[in-house]
């Protein structure tokens, strides 16, 4: 509580000071250094079609990635380099006849006959469209990459247990394995009971250590804090996981309780069915939402923190910000695990609620 | 806006990248892991188990040994006691036969002299007879030779015989 309660306090006075300096910057763009912490940090939170690593003597050094669009004509691929580095929409991509600028990480099409885009007062591009875009972004990048390392780890560690060592857990397995059994029997079997449990482990465990890979990821600095817990998209898909197990293994008794609330006047039971639909939305939505908010104020904290340096132009600022940063980046390594564990449990107890006996109220 | 506008591209890649985690892990991971678990616990269940009654086996073993030691201890005592009585039984009995064979003996013993005395004495006397007369006979001859003996001696006889 003391932690939430300091992160929100810290957030509060940090992203006044952003904002601030993000408007001293909009206001005065022939200012000397031309920072502006607010796009700076949006760029680092947000997706981005290549991954870029260091600028070196003026130039980007980053990692292409496929870009992969669906447009009205069908499939266009091509590599994210082809846009030379830029994202201001004036380097044109032509693949079979079709033109494509990058302009703030979005890939627009351009209208036949137009050669620049055309913005509004709310510099939206007012005459390109937007293609289905598929590419293999940063974050689906750093997605995959997570998988791997998780193949890795509980792949070998299951080839650890052996039959005549009376399945001691030897090498990776005696680390993963406390934290297996603690998913089981803090997280699985007090949520959804001694009997149901083992069906729903395989997805309890998964999503933890999904969660939890791309968070601890998402704090590494070289990997330049691809982002991927802390998108909306990605953690509305994991909700969308639970939100479906809970549909599909609800029993009578669950869809009773929402539709036909027992136990109360009619009256009642009609004004309460449509308040527990609604909830069994907001079930997922909160979860998609406590991910994201979480893990994204995480790195607005730290990048904040980073920014403040380069906002007052002054070295002296330095010691101040890094020591900030370290702080808030210990306690992200407590806030990463947490939040993995809040979304597991969660969605445990909507799972336990969906498969719940007659009698268990 | 964007910040918060999930985008497709990355729910579609994220639906298939965890929907293949969940199957690969499910399949190379969770169940071995989950199963070498269950397996050991069960193991260590069983073992427990098996400690315990052999524990409650050994304590029923020593009891049974206890008791069987307790009745044996028992049915020597009873041994021991039957044993002596039968001896005291044998020497007394002993003692008994014993004392009424020597008895009949003494008696045997003592009935024979008594008869041995009897037949003793009926030769003394017959002897003493025998001799009484011959001295009589003798003594007779001797006093006969002379004609006056004779006559006292009549004469004493009848005495005597007029006492009577």
């Amino acid at each position: 509580m003391t932690l939430n309660t300091l992160r929100a306090v810290l957030f509060l006075v940090f992203s006044v000071t952003i904002a601030n300096s993000g408007f001293a910057a909009q206001e005065d763009d022939n200012e000397d250094n031309g920072f502006n912490a607010t796009e700076m940090i949006m760029h680092h939170v947000k997706d981005a079609h290549e991954f870029h690593i260091v600028d070196w003597d003026n130039k980007p050094i980053s990692i292409p990635l496929p870009i992969i669009l669906f447009t009205d004509n069908g499939l266009v691929t091509f590599m994210s380099s082809e846009f030379n580095h830029d994202d201001s929409g004036s380097q044109i991509v032509e693949k079979n006849g079709e033109r494509f600028v990058k302009y703030h990480e979005k890939i627009y099409q351009l209208g036949s006959g137009v050669d620049a885009l055309a913005f509004d007062e709310e510099e939206h591009p007012t005459n390109a469209t937007l293609p289905l875009n598929f590419s293999i972004t940063k974050n689906v990048f750093m997605m995959w990459v997570s998988v791997l390392v998780l193949f890795l780890i509980f792949i070998s560690a299951a080839r650890k247990y052996d039959k005549s060592t009376n399945f001691i857990p030897r090498g990776i397995a005696s680390f993963t394995e406390p934290l297996v059994i603690f998913i089981r029997d803090e997280v699985a079997i007090p949520m959804i009971g001694e009997k149901k449990y083992r069906k729903f482990m395989p997805f309890l465990l998964s999503v933890f250590f999904f969660i939890w890979i791309n968070n601890i990821f998402g704090l590494i600095p070289i990997l330049n804090g691809a982002n991927v817990s802390g998108n909306i998209a990605f953690t509305l898909t994991l909700a969308l996981f639970t939100f479906f197990i809970t549909m599909f293994s609800g029993n009578k008794n669950y869809w009773k309780h929402i539709f036909w609330m027992p136990g109360v006047p009619v009256p009642m039971k009609i004004f309460l069915a449509p308040i527990e639909i609604i909830g069994m939305f907001v079930k997922p939505f909160s979860l998609t939402i406590r991910l994201f908010a979480n893990i994204t104020a995480g790195h607005i904290i730290i990048l904040s923190l980073m920014s403040l340096i380069f906002t007052f132009q002054s070295i002296a600022i330095a010691p101040v910000s890094v020591g900030f940063s370290l702080f808030i980046l210990i306690i992200e390594i407590v806030v990463v695990a947490i939040q993995a564990y809040i979304f597991t449990v969660l969605s445990a107890l909507y799972i336990g609620m969906a498969t719940a006996e007659e009698d268990n109220h | 806006m964007d910040l918060i506008t999930p985008g497709l591209g990355l729910v579609f890649w994220s639906l298939i990248t965890f929907f293949i985690l969940l199957v690969v892990l499910k399949k190379f991971a969770w169940k071995p892991i989950l199963g070498a678990v269950d397996e050991r616990e069960n193991g260590i269940k069983n073992a427990l188990e098996a400690a315990d009654k052999a524990r409650m086996d050994m304590e029923n073993l020593k009891a049974d040994n206890e008791r069987i030691l307790n009745e044996a201890r028992a049915e020597r005592e009873a041994m021991l006691k039957d044993a002596r009585e039968i001896k005291n039984k044998m020497v007394s009995d002993a003692k008994d036969e014993a004392q009424e064979q020597a008895t009949k003996m003494i008696a045997q013993a003592q009935e024979a002299i008594e008869n041995e005395k009897r037949s003793a004495m009926a030769e003394l006397k017959n002897h003493v007879a025998s001799l009484s007369i011959e001295i009589a006979e003798k003594v007779v001859r001797e006093e006969l030779s002379n004609k006056d003996r004779q006559l006292e001696l009549v004469e004493s006889m009848l005495g005597d015989a007029k006492l009577n």
